[in-house]
């Protein structure tokens, strides 16, 4: 059994976790962090992707109102490349709840939140799909962020400054002696080999997971699982981010991202945050609500459907969802008897490195180190590891190169073999074997029209090629990439997403015979 | 505006696997026949005519016989097309089929009792019952793990000699690769155009030149199927005669030569055995004649519209791909006549959570439902039409792409509605 050791360890990498790692590394603390899948694989690779200005929590919540405020216009000044500065509308359609759009303005001054009345003829004009029946709208600073592209920074960075990052290896358990967890036992997700970690202090950031975590020191935290589903659209409908003006409720935001957009989201309490995937009536009711107030939403066409899960964490011992806590929980576990282990968890995205700051300062004061934060004014460097999942940045390079020789493995979204051995290269320097589920994460593959069915075959060639692949593993990794992508694919089949699927089915199964377990030995 | 009419005895619409078979048929009976399509999943197909394969899906169960294969099927799912034909009649459809693409310069080769395995371009081994000439000398080598030399080429993407190699370590160790550059050397290549390439001689000796020396020891080469479009046999009798050894094809993901062979061998096939093509046209369906019984149609676009008046139809207008079928967010229709679709009751039904559920999904096997002749049936159970056939994939209780049967029901179905038709049309007259 391999021996690891390190001053931090930290479980999970959504953006909470590799924001803290980037955050102790930059304090001269080096981290270890340990991923049970890959980067963003949680609620940080499904939601949103608003950078909230805070004017959707005006009503609700002033303080996180007030938080999302800071820490957005923080994230847009330091990480400007991982920022779209759409800005972002407030609008209201005949039925909503007046009073409600009456009162927002004050409420957004009230907390320090730049928020301009508008005349509906002008917000029509500004975003032309929205509905006839708008009766109220008002400009919010929103912005949308690519998570992927934040995470990989972060932890780039943090790599670059002495951390490392090791992904598919679970924590599958601590070994505890008095007041203090001595180590902690991995176990590798592929290969199910085990590895012990001893580190001075652990950090529980791994989201909705955090619960279990804390299980495996017999520690209760009580949460709460809250499912939501997002489907995003073949164009992107509006410039700005668009929010429905009322109460916040199901498919009320808009948020575009490079040529697409995001329409969501629900909101379903669940019992297992695990095995999670959007359904057929999640889908077509977004689709009915989102229509209210951009029409077109009922009839364009949608690319993808996804689903995340919230971590939210019940505050009193009562049975309302509304009680529990949208901001985010730090909690130092001295206070349940160990003092090197600390979870965080809770929160959004938009506060995450909020949450990593006031986490380093807790894993920093057990520590004994006096080093103060620095992603408050530190700006991200732009590191290569992040650039491949922007939208058209791989047609850009491949345009700019003008090497006939490079060809183009994915085609829907010109991703071409010379930006694919870039991506295995700096998964390679991780000492990791590249798999096609984690070139995807790293760039735009599998993401166009024809999702997946070519560039998946392509690449696995590739690979090969390459070396990458040996005996029958090509089979198992694209099995693995086709069955994540479907996920998001099912419930949205119907006219030309249909031909599309059956056109996979007809090649992968019809021809190939992908779904025959015997395919896997190749005989 | 001229309109010109059509009077046939049959209008076969669809040009795709079931449709093709369907005008064969037909001529072949010397029935007068007129054919509409426009495009097909045949190009896209890989050449090979599964006949029968897996069952009970679920189980993934291959059978190597693929008439006790089918006997089983029909036990288990009495519904599913096979089941309105028999065995014999199947066996004719396919000798028919083979002998005409025998006849026509582009011979396949068949097991009669058994499934063949071929290799794919994944390195997946596949099990199906006609094969492509071209492609059959693998089928021997793969079975004797033969010293084998497998071939690709720099800028085919999707296409690795080295992942075949790898897949195929254990089952077949004795294999080789080499990787060449093409003799008309583009950066990146396209099997349909290095396929007209290499019927240019002096081409393809170019590249018999290049991989001789690396032929050594092996009794067998392997290349993507691009041996030619429209003169494969002689390609490959030249590459043969060039190496000094057997050479096998290994068909691509689409496009795919194999399945362009095909559609061009039926293209120009099947006007000289009198069949009467409206190809690239769309049909829409009119009435059906109160007098005569004949069902009337509205072909192409509206500037040059052509009517067609015909005595029967043999309907192989294909699932979604071939636009036969047609879904919206609610359910599924079937484009021309609007007959009834079998089909689950709601979209959350449609598919599987697991793309790769061994039990297929259910909407694989949404389609028309027939009666024993292959006429579609209406909502009250009986014949939509007299003399409205349904043919190919079209049909409901199949599942070709996990059964592993899309030509063979294609082929058969496309029969048996012809013969239907015959024995419908003589009860009548
Ligand atoms: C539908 C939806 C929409 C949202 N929209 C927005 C938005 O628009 N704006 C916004 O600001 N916020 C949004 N949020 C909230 C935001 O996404 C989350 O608060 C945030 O991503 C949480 O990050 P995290 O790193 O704490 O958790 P996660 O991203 O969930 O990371 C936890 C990680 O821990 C790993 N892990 C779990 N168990 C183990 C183990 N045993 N061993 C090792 N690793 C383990 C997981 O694989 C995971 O990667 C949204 C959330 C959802 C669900
Ligand atoms: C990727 C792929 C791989 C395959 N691999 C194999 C394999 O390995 N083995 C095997 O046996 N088979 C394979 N197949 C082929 C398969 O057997 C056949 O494609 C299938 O049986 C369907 O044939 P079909 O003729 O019923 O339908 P289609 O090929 O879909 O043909 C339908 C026809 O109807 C026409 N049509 C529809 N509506 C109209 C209208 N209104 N007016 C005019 N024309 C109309 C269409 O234009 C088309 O010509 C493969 C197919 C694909 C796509």
């Amino acid at each position: 059994m391999a021996l690891l050791k390190a001053d931090v360890l930290i479980i999970g990498g959504g953006a909470t976790g590799t924001g803290l790692a980037r955050d102790l590394s930059l304090r001269g603390i080096q981290c270890v962090l340990v991923e049970k899948d890959d980067i963003n694989a949680g609620a940080s690779g499904r939601n949103h992707g608003l950078l909230h200005s805070g004017a959707r929590y005006v009503s609700s919540d002033q303080e996180a109102a007030k938080e999302c405020r800071e820490e957005g216009e923080l994230i847009k000044k330091l990480a400007p490349h991982c920022v779209d500065n759409t800005g972002g509308l407030f609008v209201a359609v005949e039925g909503d709840n007046e009073n409600y759009a009456a009162d927002f303005p004050q409420l957004c001054d009230e907390c320090g939140i730049p928020a301009t009345s508008l005349d509906i003829r002008d917000a029509r004009e500004m975003e032309p799909e929205l509905s006839e029946k708008t009766i109220a709208a008002c400009m919010v600073e929103d912005a949308s962020i690519d998570p992927f592209m934040l995470s990989l920074e972060n932890m780039a960075h943090a790599q670059n400054l002495g951390s490392t990052y090791i992904r598919h290896m679970k924590v599958a358990g601590f070994k505890i002696s008095g007041n203090r967890i001595q180590s902690v036992n991995l176990r590798n997700t592929l290969n199910r080999k085990e590895t012990t970690v001893e580190a001075d202090q652990v950090v529980n950031a791994a989201g909705v997971w955090s619960g279990e975590i804390a299980a495996l020191a017999d520690i209760k935290i009580d949460m709460v699982y809250s499912k939501g589903t997002l489907l995003i659209t073949q164009n992107r409908i509006t410039q700005r981010v668009v929010n429905r003006l009322r109460k916040a409720s199901d498919a009320d935001i808009l948020v575009p991202g490079g040529t697409v957009s995001i329409i969501g989201t629900t909101s379903t309490h669940i019992d297992n945050p695990d095995d999670i995937y959007p359904t057929v009536r999640e889908v077509d009711y977004i689709i009915e609500e989102g229509g209210a107030m951009l029409p077109v939403l009922r009839k364009t066409r949608y690319i993808r459907a996804y689903s995340g899960v919230r971590p939210l964490v019940r505050l009193k011992a009562s049975g309302d969802d509304r009680d529990v806590s949208r901001g985010y929980t730090l909690i130092d576990h001295t206070e349940n008897g160990l003092e090197n282990f600390i979870t965080i968890t809770g929160g959004k995205l938009t506060t995450y490195r909020l949450m990593a700051e006031k986490t380093a300062d807790t894993v920093c004061r057990h520590l004994g180190v006096s080093a103060p934060c620095k992603t408050r004014t530190e700006p991200f460097p732009r590191s290569e590891h992040g650039k491949w999942t922007e939208p058209g940045f791989a047609p850009r390079e491949w345009m700019r190169k003008n090497d006939p020789t490079d060809i183009l493995l994915c085609e829907c979204e010109m991703v071409s073999e010379s930006a694919v051995d870039d991506i295995i290269a700096s998964l390679a320097h991780q000492k990791k074997r590249p798999d096609l589920c984690s070139i995807g994460l790293r760039s735009r593959v599998g993401k166009g029209p024809c999702q997946g069915t070519f560039c998946s075959l392509r690449i696995a060639a590739h690979m090969y090629d390459q070396g990458y692949l040996e005996a029958d593993q090509g089979t198992p990794s694209l099995r693995e990439f086709l069955r994540k992508r479907w996920r998001g694919q099912r419930p949205l089949l119907w006219d030309t997403h249909l031909v599309q699927a059956e056109l996979q089915e007809a090649m992968h199964c019809g021809f190939l015979g992908l779904e025959l377990e015997s395919s896997e030995k190749g005989g | 505006m001229s309109r010109p009419t059509i009077n046939c005895d049959l209008f076969v619409i669809g040009s795709g696997m079931a449709g093709m078979a369907a005008a064969l048929f037909a001529a072949g009976r010397g029935i007068n026949t007129v054919q509409a399509g426009m495009s097909s999943e045949l190009a896209y197909a890989s050449g090979l005519l599964d006949l029968m394969a897996v069952h009970p899906v679920r189980e993934s169960r291959i059978w190597d016989d693929p008439w006790a294969g089918i006997d089983a099927l029909i036990r288990d799912i009495p519904d599913h097309p096979y089941a309105h034909i028999e065995k014999a009649d199947i066996r004719q459809a396919l000798d028919e089929f083979m002998a005409f693409l025998n006849s026509a310069g582009l011979p396949y080769k068949a097991d009669t009792d058994h499934n063949s395995r071929v290799i794919t371009s994944v390195g997946t081994v596949k099990p199906t019952y006609c094969v492509p000439g071209s492609i059959w000398n693998v089928v021997r080598a793969l079975q004797e793990k033969q010293p084998c030399l497998l071939v690709d080429f720099r800028g085919l993407k999707g296409f690795s000699a080295r992942q075949i190699k790898e897949m195929l370590r254990e089952n077949w160790p004795s294999l080789q690769t080499a990787r060449f550059s093409f003799p008309s050397h583009a950066p990146e290549l396209y099997t349909e155009h290095m396929a007209r390439e290499l019927e240019k001689p002096e081409i393809c000796e170019k590249l018999a030149e290049k991989i001789f020396p690396y032929v050594e020891d092996a009794r067998v080469v392997g290349l993507p199927a691009v041996l030619g479009i429209t003169r494969t046999e002689e390609v490959v009798s030249n590459m043969e005669k060039f190496l000094n050894v057997p050479v096998f094809e290994i068909p691509t993901m689409p496009p795919s030569v194999p399945g362009m062979r095909l559609k061009r061998i039926f293209e120009t096939g099947l006007p000289k055995l009198g069949v009467k093509p409206l190809l690239q046209q769309k049909v829409r369906y009119v009435k059906s004649s109160k007098s005569t019984g004949d069902l009337i149609f509205e072909v192409g676009p509206s500037d040059s519209r052509t009517t067609v008046c015909a005595k029967g139809v043999i309907l192989a207008s294909g699932r979604f791909f071939g636009k036969g079928l047609y879904s919206d967010r609610n359910s599924v229709y079937e484009t021309i006549f609007n007959l009834p679709v079998h089909q689950p009751d709601t979209r959350s039904l449609w598919h599987r959570k697991d793309l790769f559920d061994t039990r297929g999904h259910l909407i694989s096997r949404a389609g028309l439902e027939t009666d024993e002749f292959l006429r579609p049936i209406d909502k009250s159970g009986r014949p939509a039409y007299n003399t409205l056939f349904a043919a190919g994939s079209v049909l409901a209780h199949q599942d070709w792409m996990r059964m592993k049967c899309g030509a063979g029901l294609a082929i058969a179905t496309a029969s048996h509605a012809v013969n239907s038709f015959l024995k419908i049309k003589s009860s009548l007259s």
